[in-house]
């Protein structure tokens, strides 16, 4: 009846991950109580759950991620505190729950923390960027955001219901199948990254068809602000790789479950396949999550100097040949396997390549500071910190890249420390710039600038001292994924690291701190003007939080940074701008079909999981009986007239006609 | 000759502006051409585009599928290989029937430009018989090879060659369950601005089915039973 599910599967003798789900489990019902009573529900379902604004559902992906990236650096926690408690002893985590941490910590970053980060951001940003009302599919968003959050519930489930695969982020063949690992771990990890890499190939779909195709009046290629280039880019590398990515994970599938032998060691299968493919994947990936962040402090750069971006047109190169080229690098990740010299090499040199690339936009950010008004705000302080620490992950990169280095670096707390380096100092510095300067447009007021500031600097500090001894201990011989120590010259730095980790423990609660008093005095952060920065690009020329159909009337735009020119403009004539005339237009209707969809698509993920394949079946009736039931619907657009655009433009305070007062 | 001297002054007269902005990017807008200027796609447009790089994306799936029988086609570990398993003719039928099925869901595409229901709906339904009866072929073949111990188990070769197969078939599947909900759809509501969207990229599903099966044809069933 629930295939291979039964009382064994929770575990009891283990207190560690059962206090942990307790503990999740009570703050999860406490949080639903607190809703039930203040009776939020049907607020919630109405504007929030059910919602296809692309604006809401890029808040609920951040809220999301934020959760994720929180459960993560617990688990970065554990494994820092293991690495000095089990010096010569075991510590606190026996081997298979730390092989389990690890590989759930790698996991939930990258799918649903950084990947989700992102994801909202453009979800956000992008369409009021490019001066239109929606993306191109607003129901699709909604359900792949819904989809995404699907994934992540699976994986916390994980915490309680079985366990967690032992395998490392990506689970490695041979080791992943079902003879080395027999357990529910890795079908965890499959069935959660194959929902919610649907969800990811979906994003990518929409907004690469939202940036082609739907672009305000005169908003040509090269006008469009920075960042909706390298979102273009990242979603194209969506398209093109998470499709390699589900049919790996659909290979290791069917090789668990009915016995293919695509990656096993016998008849003939090949587990060096599963490493090229996983990895032909794999490295576009790093550049989907860093390619957004580029856009972001590339906005934010040029906003907090003053000054348009400088060599726009050679960034927009840059991002386009670090798309193309992510994809000839994947064998820099297992130089080792034995590929031959002539391969290694040619691989390494392309990935020394690609970082002329980033090289490009690093010189393009500093010459667009030079000669400024620089502001120091916390946005520009992510981006200062990132300019400085991402260079140094950079540069151990091209080290890496050389072959005869990586044969000695290789697997090392060297690599950790490398990709931490870039990956933290990129992506999430990334994600936390554009969240402080694109949080006033989202919600109507300003985050707290100096618990801002606090957090920045904590953070900073607690990753340069966790990460720099980690590089030093891997020139030193440290292998990572280490359950415990016996080498004694690691242990100071080890220490070193765990002392950092405290730090970042500070810069973690400076951010909760930043939010939580951000909202208590929301009234004196209140931002009228919709433009709290003095933005250059379209999404600050409409009131924050913007309304739900974001303009108004779509804007025409003029040239490059179309909304500096609009301001420039209106300061030249002195004039606070014509009246408009007002034309009705169609919303698209909120719909629960993601909501809907993704509860059976969770259903089925678990039911797979478990081997329980009649709930599978109900679910995948469901999900179809979902769509029909979408397809068939007869009203999918609402219309918002022109006296209510009106009023609602004039309440909201249309925020460039504000300007133009403040300037006359 | 003296129409071209009169000509080349005007053109190198230093007060006339560079029309094309050499250098300067696209400048000035001149209207949409070329430049993506002309503002938001019509929704049409929109969604077909949109169809379209997700199949993109579905065939980059394929590719995987493909690599991976490329490397594995050699690996027969001691049991069948193609030359043995694969019957061309059934094959050719297979063929003839998809890409027949093509062709008529291009008719229905037509008279539903016309907006002629009936045949709409027997182009839609040929469409749909010729699937099945691809499916029920691939389903006999993949059912006999089971039954002679040459399942996906047996080798490496026969797991990518089932995976390959068979993800095209499931995809024919998948398209038959669209195809039936959408007939039934267009009988009950009609020739609607979105109804005639799906059924542009149903279409377009099906052909790209036809061009991966096309694929397949040539290196997994050509290849294999030659060599």
């Amino acid at each position: 009846m629930l295939g291979k599910l039964d009382w064994s599967a929770i575990p009891f003798d283990e207190p560690i991950p059962l206090i942990a789900a307790l503990v999740v489990f009570l703050a999860a019902i406490g949080v639903l109580a607190w809703i039930t009573v203040k009776g939020f529900w049907p607020y919630l379902w109405r504007e929030w759950i059910t919602s296809v604004d692309h604006k809401r559902i890029g808040v609920m992906y951040v809220l999301l991620a934020v959760l994720m990236l929180l459960r993560g650096f617990i688990d970065a926690i554990m494994m820092r505190t293991q690495q000095i408690a089990a010096i010569h002893g075991p510590g606190y985590l026996p081997p298979d729950h730390y092989d389990q941490i690890f590989s759930a910590h790698g996991t939930i970053m990258i799918f649903f923390g950084a990947m989700p980060f992102m994801i909202g951001l453009m979800n956000l940003v992008v369409p009021l960027q490019l001066g239109v009302r929606d993306v191109a599919f607003p129901t699709l968003n909604s359900v792949s955001f819904w989809l995404t959050a699907s994934g992540a519930l699976l994986v916390n489930i994980s915490l309680v219901i079985g366990e967690f695969a032992r395998t490392g982020w990506l689970p490695y063949a041979p080791l992943s199948e079902l003879d080395y690992s027999p357990g529910v771990g890795v079908d965890y990890y499959l069935w959660a990254i194959q929902i919610s890499g649907v969800g990811t190939l979906m994003t990518g779909v929409n907004l690469v068809a939202t940036i082609l195709k739907m672009r305000a009046l005169g908003m040509g290629y090269l006008r469009m602000p920075m960042f909706c280039w390298t979102s273009l880019a990242a979603n194209l590398l969506i398209v093109a790789a998470f499709p390699i990515l589900t049919a790996t994970l659909a290979m290791l599938t069917l090789d668990r479950y009915l016995g293919f032998h695509f990656f096993t060691n016998e008849a003939g299968g090949n587990p060096m396949m599963f490493v090229n493919l996983i990895w032909a994947w794999g490295h576009p990936e790093v550049y989907i999550l860093v390619l957004p962040a580029f856009g972001i402090f590339s906005e934010v750069f040029s906003t907090f100097s003053s000054k348009p971006l400088f060599g726009y047109r050679s960034m927009v190169a840059a991002t386009l040949f670090i798309c193309i080229v992510s994809f000839m690098v994947w064998l820099h990740h297992f130089f080792t396997m034995g590929a031959g010299a002539d391969v290694n090499a040619a691989f390494g040199i392309a990935t020394s390549i690609i970082a002329v690339g980033t090289g490009v936009k690093i010189y393009n950010w500093l010459f667009t500071m030079y000669g400024g008004r620089i502001r120091f705000d916390t946005p520009m302080l992510w981006a200062i910190g990132f300019i400085t620490t991402f260079t140094v992950g950079g540069m151990t990169g091209v080290l890496l890249a050389v072959p005869p280095a990586d044969f000695m670096l290789h697997n090392s707390m060297f690599l950790v420390a490398h990709f931490h380096n870039v990956i933290i100092a990129g992506v999430l510095f990334g994600a936390f710039a554009g969240f402080t300067y694109w949080f006033p447009k989202a919600f109507g007021f300003r985050l707290h600038e100096g618990w801002g500031k606090a957090a920045f600097w904590f953070t900073l500090l607690g990753f340069i001292l966790v990460f720099l001894p980690l590089y030093i201990v891997g020139l030193q011989g440290m292998t990572r994924r280490l359950q415990h120590i016996e080498i004694d010259p690691w242990v100071p730095w080890l220490i070193v690291a765990a002392c950092g980790i405290l730090v970042m423990i500070v810069g973690a609660a400076c951010q909760i701190t930043q939010l939580v008093v951000s909202i208590r005095h929301r009234d004196e952060l209140r931002d009228e003007t919709g433009d709290p920065w003095d933005g250059r690009s379209l999404e600050w020329s409409t009131s924050s939080p913007p309304p739900s159909f974001n303009f108004a009337r779509l804007p025409h735009v003029g040239g490059e940074e179309a909304y500096w020119t609009m301001k420039q403009r209106r300061i030249e004539m002195q004039d606070s701008g014509e009246e408009p005339a007002y034309e009705p237009i169609e919303m698209p209707k909120n719909s629960p079909t993601g909501f809907v969809a993704a509860f059976f698509a969770t259903l089925v993920g678990f039911a797979l999981i478990w081997h329980i394949w009649w709930l599978a079946i109900i679910g995948l009736i469901g999900a179809y009986a979902t769509f029909v039931v979408f397809a068939w619907r007869d009203v999918a657009e609402y219309e918002v007239s022109a006296e209510e655009l009106e009023r609602i433009e004039r309440a909201g305070q249309p925020a460039w006609s504000k300007h133009g007062e403040e300037l006359a | 000759m003296s129409a071209v001297s009169g000509a080349l002054p005007g053109a190198i007269s230093p007060g006339r502006p560079d029309p094309h902005r050499l250098g300067h990017g696209s400048g000035h807008s001149h209207g949409a051409t070329g430049h993506g200027e002309g503002g938001p796609a019509s929704k049409f447009v929109t969604v077909a585009y949109g169809f379209w790089i997700f199949l993109l994306s579905d065939i980059i799936m394929f590719s995987a599928f493909f690599a991976a029988y490329a490397v594995l086609a050699k690996e027969i570990a001691g049991g069948p290989s193609g030359v043995d398993l694969f019957e061309l003719p059934r094959v050719a039928i297979q063929t003839g029937l998809l890409l027949t099925s093509s062709f008529t869901c291009g008719l229905g595409s037509l008279a539903s430009h016309r907006r002629d229901m009936v045949w709409t709906q027997i182009w839609l339904l040929v469409t749909g018989i010729l699937g099945a009866a691809f499916l029920v072929l691939e389903v006999q073949e993949f059912a006999g090879m089971i039954e002679e111990g040459a399942g996906p188990s047996r080798s490496a070769f026969l797991s990518a060659f089932f995976a390959l197969v068979g993800c095209h078939g499931l995809h024919v599947g998948m398209g038959l369950l669209w195809l039936g909900t959408m007939i039934a759809q267009l009988w009950v509501k009609g020739f609607r601005a979105d109804i005639l969207r799906r059924l542009q990229c149903f279409n377009l599903f099906w052909h790209a089915l036809d061009i991966i099966w096309i694929a397949i044809f040539t290196l997994v069933y050509l290849l294999g039973a030659s060599a």
